[in-house]
């Protein structure tokens, strides 16, 4: 007599478990069916497309009717299980029940709903079966606002059939960036600029925090107040194994349903396999690992010994369009090495994460076609060690000759194309070289190969090399370790590739590092806010201390504090206000600079905010003594009071300092303004300085005195007041715009050449337009920092998290 | 066993920034990576005693604002030709939360 076999839930792993069985031994049970959704298995891997409406139902059905019928088996669709009798060995569903002699529990997982306010409204939906998926389509979401909540792989293809279905989606991820359990964050934002691409919103680091509405969705909100419209909110934030079934029947359940080697539950004549398992504290989500089980459970059913063991998987994204495969361990740590391969410009990134020369994990985006490849070497735990030199190019490029860095370039074909922006394949770039140009700048000219966004430079110079054969190509000085782009390429690149933030710059251009370090992050800091004004915003983190705090460090940890005087001009309140803070906190030294100004030197990071209220409540703002911008004005008295003053320089130098002050640039600048050739104001050393003579104004530039000292070279001179502040101005704003991070103005001077520097300055057109991007920047930043981290609620950096000193020491 | 101390929201340190805590025997930082992971170190650089809180957080390392000298959170060990290191002390993130080892209260110099 044949043997009962009762199966709940009619999904992937029991369909392809049934299989298994129906094949090995047709006549070993009678099989009874349950499901809860009113029909049979299909493939759930093809929701997105049916959502998209690039498939439909019937498209992804894996076993129709006739399949059941077949092999008889007693399908009770729409019949959810009740009740497990393990005494009397008898499922009840809400309409019949079944004996059996062995059952298997595959009731799969349950889509987790995240407890904000406003989740039980109409509108908000899961994603997790046919039911959702139809709910999806018939909401008719062309032109209506949805909200996804959760940017993993489910939201992610959520997402995207909404989109396709013509809806306006915003995905909204807790997570710094998309699918983080797939992705590295490089493979992570390259992924979100093609969803970006295609009209999606991305929002990451967003946490819901209630879902708004009356009678039905309307909007969504986050902790940071941001509010989405939404017609629809589909919650795609995760998975819990759906166990109730088997907790109702007092089976081992942990996370999951606990099962053996074998899929036995803590019930000898129960099995388990699919989502809702957890074998050795893992549980499962992905197909491949559910198949296996599937084939063991049905070995195990048929009296055969079989074990399941867990083994790496492989995720790919079924967005179309978005080429994503990730497999293994991708974390960094000890030991862990990495190779990548980036093109930017075509959006592939490639990342094997090697360890012991073995791969154990791997991301790629934009080209997966050699996926399967790694992922193979990994599972066999390949050593890689002979071919590591080429192995992120693929299985093409491996064997026969000795690995040779340069054998990937070489297996080329001429009409390989080596720059995407422009279309120049290798056999251009040869001609080229071969035909004198020598120099990368030579290649660029005549091929414009590298020319555009810059990214495949290096493999430009590569076909270089190979071709010049021994004749190295010169290969420019990197901004820091963490980029081979000097620093004028980044900017101008900064420009070209409408890059606006300091993760988008080290994603395009390819950084070697995660985060950058202490040098490139400021000076990229300063390259996008002088690049974008209005849109970038300034990122404190990227800032050296001295900056960051608005004050200059001491060797003690102490901070020096300086307020503005503008032109080195005081008043008795302003001084009074001075005493007092100096009274006040202590101050352990007041001391004149020279920059004519006073210095409140010892001073504590925690009282900073404080003194920078009372100075300001007294008018004085910060002296920026500390920037990489304008520091001070220095004057003489001009001709106000002085008997040799031929122009009212205290008044210029109050004036420029007005318009100046709070601006960013590449290093500090300091100006001088005398009222006459004695010069007092020792305008003439510094990187701008004023002479006034009786019939005007004398501008010099690119002075120094510091561990240089170098006087000042003429640049012009002018009869009015306003023409000298024009001038300044302008030349301040040519040296934002062009000079390298942290080089003086000299220094600059220097590079381009002071005919070039005046060539600029000297079309008047060119003079009133720079004058009108600083005052735009200066719009942003023409401000009071001392003001703005002084407001309560912007004190907090300030002060320590956790004082422990009254604790008892144990 | 550690016994951990709520000291914190993650929210109250900044990314890629530092907050202290002070103990009787000087201040603890505690930085926020990029990854959202929490390091707690002494706040003091073992090359000229600059505080370690106030650097610029690159990756998993700290570079002290005084002299550029780099430091892994992970291990405190200096980086490069560096030598020298800073004592680590437990400290992780559970729910949004910063944790730190009470041993932070009880350390001793040279921990």
């Amino acid at each position: 007599m044949k043997k009962k076999l009762v199966v709940i839930g009619a999904g992937m792993a029991s369909g392809r478990m049934l299989e298994q069985l129906f094949e090995a031994d047709p006549g070993a049970y009678d099989v009874t069916l349950f499901n809860g959704e009113p029909r049979g298995n299909y493939n759930r891997l093809m929701l997105s497309p049916v959502l998209s409406g690039e498939k439909t139902y019937d498209d992804i059905v894996t076993h129709d009717a006739a399949w059941y019928e077949a092999n008889g088996v007693d399908c009770r669709f729409g019949e959810p299980v009740v009740r497990i009798d393990r005494e009397n060995r008898i499922v009840h569903s809400n309409h019949s029940s079944a004996e059996y002699d062995a059952l298997v529990i595959a009731t799969g997982s349950a889509p987790f709903i995240i407890p904000v306010v406003g989740k039980e409204l109409p509108g908000v939906v899961t994603y997790r079966d046919l039911e959702d998926t139809n709910a999806m389509i018939d909401a008719g979401v062309a032109g209506k606002d949805a909200v996804v909540i959760g940017g993993g792989l489910l939201g992610l293809e959520a997402a995207a059939g909404m989109a396709a279905r013509g809806a306006s989606v915003t995905v909204i991820h807790l997570m710094g960036h998309l699918m983080e359990r797939q992705l590295d964050p490089a493979a992570g934002y390259l992924l979100q600029r093609d969803l970006e691409k295609r009209g999606i919103t991305v929002h990451c680091k967003g946490a819901t925090k209630a879902i708004m509405g009356h009678g039905k969705a309307e909007a969504v909100l986050l902790e940071d107040g941001t509010v989405y419209p939404a017609d629809l909110v589909c919650m795609a934030v995760g998975i819990r194994p759906e166990t109730r079934i088997a907790v109702d029947a007092h089976l081992e359940v942990e996370r999951g349903i606990t099962v053996d080697d074998a899929l036995r539950t803590s019930d000898p004549h129960i099995f388990a396999l699919g989502e809702c398992v957890e074998h050795r504290q893992q549980l499962f989500g992905l197909v491949a690992p559910l198949y296996d089980q599937a084939k063991v459970l049905a070995r195990t059913l048929l009296g055969e010994e079989a074990a399941f063991q867990p083994v790496k998987t492989a995720t790919k994204l079924k967005v179309t369009g978005c080429d994503l495969f990730s497999a293994g361990d991708f974390a960094e740590g000890e030991g862990r090495e990495d190779i990548v391969f980036r093109d930017p410009g075509r959006g592939i990134y490639k990342r094997l994460v090697l360890q012991d020369d073995r791969i154990i994990g791997v991301v790629m985006y934009g080209d997966t076609a050699d996926g399967n490849w790694f992922y193979g070497l990994m599972k066999d735990g390949t050593d890689i060690s002979e071919m590591r030199d080429t192995l992120i190019f693929g299985p093409a490029y491996q064997g026969g000759a000795a690995p040779d860095p340069m054998a990937a370039v070489a297996a080329l074909p001429p009409e390989a194309e080596i720059c995407g922006c422009n279309g120049v394949c290798k056999g251009t770039i040869v001609q080229a070289v071969q035909g004198g140009a020598t120099t990368l700048d030579a290649v660029r000219a005549t091929t414009k190969a590298s020319g555009s966004c810059g990214t495949c430079t290096g493999l430009v110079q590569q076909v270089m090399a190979f071709t010049l054969g021994s004749d190295v190509a010169e290969t420019p000085q990197g901004m820091c370790k963490c980029t081979d782009h000097t620093h004028e390429d980044v900017r101008r690149l900064i420009r070209t590739m409408d890059l606006k933030s300091i993760p988008a710059v080290m994603q395009e251009l390819g950084w070697k590092t995660v985060g950058g370090c202490h040098s490139c992050r400021p000076a990229l800091n300063f390259y996008l806010l002088t690049e974008w004004p209005l849109e970038y915003r300034d990122d404190r983190q990227s800032r050296f201390v001295n900056e960051r705090n608005h004050a200059n460090i001491q060797k003690d940890g102490t901070y020096s504090v300086v307020p503005r005087m503008w032109g080195g001009v005081t008043t008795p309140a302003e001084l009074r206000a001075i005493a007092d803070a100096a009274d006040r906190y202590n101050v352990p030294m007041v001391k004149v600079t020279g920059g004519q100004r006073i210095d409140l030197l010892g001073v504590r990071k925690e009282d900073l905010p404080d003194m920078w209220a009372d100075l300001n409540a007294a008018g004085l703002v910060s002296g920026h003594a500390y920037s990489k911008g304008l520091r001070t004005v220095k004057t003489c008295v001009g001709k106000e009071f002085c008997r040799f003053g031929t122009q009212d320089s205290t008044g210029l130098g109050i004036r420029l300092e007005k318009l100046l002050w709070g601006s960013w640039t590449p290093h500090k600048v300091k100006l001088g303004v005398s009222g006459c050739p004695r010069n007092c104001a020792e305008a003439t050393c510094k990187d701008v300085g004023i002479v006034c003579v009786d019939s005007g104004y004398q501008i010099s530039v690119s002075g120094a005195a510091g561990m240089e000292v170098k006087e000042t070279e003429a640049l012009v001179t002018v009869p009015t007041e306003d023409e000298a502040v024009e001038w300044t101005a302008a030349f301040i704003q040519l040296y934002r715009e062009n000079a390298r991070y942290l080089d003086r103005a000299w220094k600059w001077t220097a590079k381009v050449g002071l005919d070039w520097v005046k060539e600029h300055l000297s079309d008047a057109e060119n003079r009133r337009a720079l004058n009108e991007r600083f005052e735009l920047s200066q719009s942003v930043y023409r401000r009071d920092p001392w003001a703005e981290h002084a407001k309560p609620g912007a004190r907090d950096e300030f002060s320590p998290l956790a004082d422990f000193r009254l604790e008892a020491a144990e | 066993m550690t016994n951990w101390i709520d000291i914190a929201a993650l929210d109250d340190i900044p990314p890629q920034g530092a907050r202290l805590i002070r103990t009787r025997t000087g201040c603890v930082a505690v930085f926020r990576t990029h990854d959202d992971r929490v390091f707690a170190l002494d706040d003091r650089c073992p090359h000229k005693g600059g505080p370690l809180s106030e650097g610029i957080v690159a990756g998993h390392t700290i570079t002290c604002p005084l002299h550029n000298w780099v430091f892994d959170l992970n291990t405190g060990i200096a980086q490069g030709a560096d030598d020298g290191s800073v004592a680590t002390y437990p400290a992780r993130v559970e729910n949004g939360r910063v944790l730190v080892g009470s041993e932070i209260i009880a350390r001793r110099h040279a921990a």
